[in-house]
């Protein structure tokens, strides 16, 4: 049975939620922005952009997300697992700052604590909304006759 | 992280439909697919159970897992789409801050989740701190 509380491993498998995401964004940002504008009449073209490396790297990186995605899911609720993917963002913007020395403004520290705060938020409660399980109704007794 | 276009404009409402597909489509997947991950049970168990390919089987045998996956493929391709058109750092955080939110929704409403004032503060906070990082 799923737990309510998460093992390390749990953990883990969000931390792998978090971090592929952003990376496979940046990946497919930089391979579509060196492709020529694609317009709806010749919508192919999208499918020709999948065999280019840099979208080639964004989709395994994002595949990794997926996989680790469907594993969150199978044991936390889809309200639990989207916020813990927020965190990505954040580790983005301190890679970004201590790896490669951008500067990170006030408001993007605003953000960095707002998502933090709101991951800590939903990581103090349960994982897994417990539903019920249908019970059969008591057979009432008939009133004595 | 602001609209790069004035209000009422073309542009203005073709930048707003290209972020209504990626959201609309991203939610329709991400209910559809954290439904059938719940119909199918704990993928750790079941790979303990059976082994790697048990659980590639259970996955891949669950229609509504292919529901979802042809809602998030859509949503793959709007979001190429966008990208071809604005710019990144508009894009996947206005798309992704706004996900968040209709997740919750859907959430609540579809998968009868309890979403309970922690994970509404949870997802706004989030949503707010995508927007400013964004920024």
């Amino acid at each position: 049975m799923a737990q309510a509380k998460l093992q390390p491993h749990q953990y883990m498998v969000l931390g792998l939620v978090s971090v592929c995401t952003p990376l496979g964004d940046s990946c497919l940002s930089r391979g579509m922005s060196q492709l020529p504008a694609i317009t709806l009449a010749h919508p192919t073209s999208l499918i020709a952009a999948v065999f280019t490396p840099w979208i080639a790297l964004g989709i395994a990186l994002l595949i990794g997300y997926f996989a680790s995605y469907l594993t969150a899911l199978s044991w936390a609720d889809l309200t639990f697992v989207m916020p813990a993917a927020g965190l990505g963002n954040v580790v983005l913007a301190l890679l970004a700052r201590f790896w490669l020395h951008d500067p990170i403004s006030l408001e993007r520290w605003a953000g960095i604590v707002l998502i933090t705060v709101g991951v800590g938020f939903v990581a103090q409660g349960p994982s897994l909304t417990e539903h019920p399980v249908a019970e059969p109704e008591p057979v009432k007794e008939e009133a004595a006759q | 992280m602001t609209v790069p276009f004035p209000i009422a404009t073309a542009a203005f409402w073709a930048t707003a439909a290209m972020i209504a597909a990626i959201v609309l489509t991203s939610t329709a997947g991400e209910v559809l697919t954290a439904a059938a991950m719940k119909s199918i049970g704990d993928l750790d168990e079941i790979r303990a159970e059976s082994g790697l390919k048990g659980a590639i089987r259970a996955v891949v045998t669950c229609p509504l897992f292919f529901a979802g996956l042809g809602f998030l493929a859509l949503s793959f391709f709007s979001l190429l789409f966008a990208l071809n058109h604005m710019s990144v750092s508009f894009v996947a955080p206005a798309s992704a801050s706004l996900t968040l939110v209709t997740n919750a929704i859907a959430g609540k409403f579809f998968l009868k989740e309890n979403v309970n004032r922690k994970r509404w503060i949870s997802a706004v906070l989030v949503c707010i701190g995508v927007y400013f990082l964004a920024h």
